[in-house]
């Protein structure tokens, strides 16, 4: 073992940065591989696609912050889109009222979700498996299974080019990733979600209503997956029936990857962030490298765990020292 | 005193049943304030249910509570805390994750704004809070950092601050060493002066006796006695807990020493164990004291092969061996009762018959098949030998009381017959009854021939048990003691080394 103080800081360090120095070597990587890599076309091109996993998975770092999961984000999105764009063209009422439909839909699923994680005593994981399922039937039974096209430019403005050269989905995420930081750093609501997650008898005991707050992070998350998915439709110029399949399993890689802990209590927004441009950064970066795309997933898979492993390694490394705290 | 008090908290007539049981039957009492009232009973005597009712966790049947004077109902936990009722709990409800200032504001946090939290104000409040009590814990601190000690008295600091006119305590001191059981104490007291009307929940009675003005006895629901502490003996007290004479706190069959079963020679590892020797015998129980935090849980899981060693080298029956797993341990014949019973000991939401069984599955199993009339009948047999009071072996053993759970544990352990049994605080949180027939059965195995560890924090118990006593400070073995010996001063001065 490692001595003194001076290690342990140093460890302190790590563990608090791991995520994002992970990043950096990523970057780095693939700026000494490829040379296209580090223009400002491509990292736009990161930053956009990125945006869309990092929408939800800011959604779905609230929702296992306090021990839950939001498995129907992907299905909630195609949901959105589907009637957003549907309504928007074929139903005739402008694209406005089809994106506030959209948006609605998302509430409407996380509305679903907290209801039946907190009146009906379902855990997370089975109830949003159940919506996952339901979303996306109701997705393939108003679209017939087929895409819905002609969108106008007000709607397709949401995936476009944007203020200052930067893409309109990226102003989304600054602001929805500002917005969820504020929520969870500086507000009551936000310290309640990580007490939840901490202890969900001494919050309800302090006197929290605990189970308007995961009512609040079900809704959110439901509203994150909405907004990722009328972008979607919005870059697509169309709806897409089957859009979102496994964006859940993203979304929770970028959060894991980011230190939220499944078992709640502990994570961040900026944290998620880093991890969801892990996984936008690889898959560019992979792209260039002209690497397969089957082989791309069992890359992703591998980094995956070795950014975990080496978070658990570094987390060992730093509670040694402590002891065992009851003797 | 001349004028007639209010009492803060008068209960009239309380009754509260739980399907099949009457946990607690027209309870009729008074706590005043500038006074510490014990209350005392077994596990499962309805002192938690009644603690419960007075916080509003959990809703009466019937009866009626009084504070200062005024009807009132208290249908939820928030209500009283806004009457000033405030609980500490056994199990510290504290977020490990969230730092010392949110857990004391945490549900009625500073705004800043209407919708910020302002936290400049949330930690000044709660470092303010801390400094008055002469709690030396930083409010940023996460809790996570703190121990054991340290959580408690965050935890009153976090009662206090809700302007508590009654705080109930249940079994403060069960994880304290002596040194921060008396920095409790002092702030129990400190408390008391301010007026403050406290409910003390303790299985230990010299502490009951050293700080309580009046002590209530329940037993089975009933309050069987309140009175002055001063008119009654812990040995009364004792009879009106259990309802029957205990002969003797901690009967004690003098032991057969045999040859040598386990010896460990110069244990090492991290900082907790630097240097420890020791050897079992057969037939003998060897108390193991210390203050918590010395190491002796350490060296109990290093001989269990439940950590790694550093250095040293341990020989079983005459051999050296390497553990590197508890497997290996088991396969010797090497058991532990661990300290946690919760998280280490128990697979809480199974059936007893599962948890007293889990041991002997593989060793009774063939071609990869459990043989589970084989297993039923030795659990049937061991949970009749322990007097384990279970309605039936299907019973989840969370809902077991302290004492039978430890019997389960044990139980599992005596299924695989070992040779040499180490136990850990096992005692703690366990009533007078089922700690005294602990006792009985470690005697009654050291009998058999069994070597027997006993990690304890309570003096009493290690000189009750003990046919040899080693005390541990600061990761070594630094007095052993025999029987004859061995006092609670001389055992005290050793672990604090104030020799």
């Amino acid at each position: 073992m490692l001595n003194g103080n001076h290690s342990s800081s140093f460890i302190s360090f790590l563990r608090r940065t791991s995520t994002y120095l992970i990043l950096l070597v990523i970057l780095v990587w693939f700026a000494l591989l490829s040379p296209e890599f580090l223009t400002v076309g491509n990292l736009l091109t990161i930053a956009l696609q990125t945006s869309l996993v990092a929408l939800v998975a800011i959604g779905m770092t609230l929702t296992i912050i306090t021990g839950g999961i939001d498995l129907s984000v992907g299905s909630v999105a195609a949901l959105s889109g589907a009637l957003a764009a549907g309504l928007a063209t074929r139903g005739g009422l402008g694209t406005y009222p089809g994106l506030l439909i959209g948006l609605l839909t998302g509430l409407g699923m996380g509305f679903l979700n907290g209801a039946m994680i907190v009146w009906g005593r379902i855990p997370p994981f089975v109830a949003t498996l159940a919506s996952m399922a339901i979303a996306r039937g109701l997705t393939l039974v108003y679209t017939q299974g087929r895409p819905i096209a002609g969108l106008d430019k007000t709607f397709t403005f949401w995936g476009g080019q944007g203020a200052l050269g930067i893409p309109v989905p990226v102003w989304v995420l600054i602001v929805v990733a500002f917005l969820a930081y504020f929520l969870l750093k500086h507000t009551p609501l936000g310290l309640h979600i990580y007490a939840v997650g901490g202890g969900e008898e001494t919050t309800r005991l302090a006197g929290v209503n605990v189970g308007l707050v995961k009512f609040s992070v079900y809704l959110i998350s439901g509203l994150c997956a909405a907004l990722s998915g009328l972008i979607l439709t919005a870059r697509l110029w169309s709806a897409q029936p089957n859009i979102g399949v496994g964006l859940e399993l993203d979304a929770i890689a970028a959060a894991v990857l980011g230190g939220t802990s499944l078992a709640g209590g502990v994570g961040g927004i900026p944290g998620t962030l880093a991890g969801a441009f892990i996984i936008g950064v690889l898959s560019n970066g992979l792209n260039l490298l002209e690497m397969p795309s089957y082989n791309q997933q069992v890359v992703k898979g591998m980094v995956f765990i070795l950014a975990v492993m080496l978070d658990y390694f570094i987390k060992q490394r730093q509670a040694k020292p402590k002891g065992n705290p009851a003797d | 005193m001349t004028e007639i008090a209010i009492p803060r908290l008068k209960l009239e007539h309380i009754y509260k049943s739980f399907p099949g049981v009457q946990a607690v039957s027209d309870v009729s009492l008074n706590v005043y304030g500038h006074q510490i009232l014990a209350l005392v009973g077994e596990n499962g005597a309805g002192k938690s249910t009644l603690m419960n009712i007075v916080n509003g966790v959990v809703p009466l049947d019937s009866g009626k509570i009084y504070l200062d004077g005024q009807l009132v109902s208290i249908p939820s936990p928030r209500r009283a805390l806004e009457l000033g009722i405030t609980m500490i709990h056994q199990e510290l409800a504290l977020i490990p994750e969230l730092t010392v200032g949110q857990n004391i504001f945490l549900g009625r946090e500073p705004r800043r704004w209407g919708i910020g939290v302002d936290w400049k104000r949330l930690y000044a409040q709660a470092q303010r809070e801390l400094d008055r009590l002469g709690i030396e814990v930083s409010a940023q601190a996460t809790i996570a950092d703190l121990s054991i000690a340290q959580r408690q008295l965050v935890e009153i600091a976090k009662a206090l601050s809700y302007n508590a006119r009654l705080i109930a305590l249940d079994e403060p001191t069960s994880s304290l060493t002596s040194r921060e059981t008396d920095t409790l104490f002092r702030l129990v007291r400190s408390l008391r002066e301010e007026g403050v009307a406290l409910i003390y929940i303790s299985h230990r009675l010299e502490e009951v006796f050293e700080l309580a003005d009046r002590i209530a006895v329940m037993r089975d629901g009933h309050l069987v006695a309140v009175g002055n502490a001063s008119e009654f003996t812990p040995a009364e007290v004792v009879r009106l807990m259990v309802g029957r004479e205990l002969a003797e706190f901690f009967p004690k069959v003098p032991a057969k020493r045999g040859e040598p079963v386990l010896k460990a020679v110069n244990l090492k590892a991290g900082r907790e164990v630097r240097g420890v020797s020791l050897e079992l015998h057969r037939g003998e129980i060897v108390g193991l004291a210390g203050l918590v935090g010395s190491g002796r849980t350490n060296v109990a899981r290093l001989l269990f092969g439940a950590d790694r060693l550093e250095g040293g080298e341990i020989w079983f029956e005459g051999r050296q061996v390497h553990l590197r797993s508890p497997q290996d341990a088991i396969r010797l014949g090497i058991g532990l009762v661990p300290e946690d019973r919760k998280a280490q000991g128990l697979f809480a939401g199974q059936s007893v018959r599962y948890n007293a069984g889990a041991g002997l599955i593989q060793r009774l199993s063939r071609w990869g098949f459990i043989r589970f009339q084989a297993v039923n009948r030795i659990v049937r047999e061991l949970v009749e030998r322990l007097r384990v009071r279970t309605p039936h072996l299907n019973q989840k053993v969370r809902n077991l009381s302290g004492g039978n759970q430890q019997k389960v544990i044990i139980a599992r352990w005596l299924g695989l017959n070992p040779r040499v049994l180490i136990l850990d605080e096992p005692t703690r949180g366990v009533d007078v009854g089922a700690k005294a027939e602990i006792h009985a059965l470690m005697s009654e195995l050291a009998a058999q021939g069994m070597a027997i560890l006993m990690i304890s924090s309570e003096l009493p118990e290690i000189l009750g048990v003990s046919d040899r006593i080693l005390v541990m400070r600061e990761g070594r073995i630094v007095a052993e003691l025999s029987r004859e010996e061995a006092t609670q001063d001389r055992i005290m001065q050793a672990a604090t080394g104030q020799l």
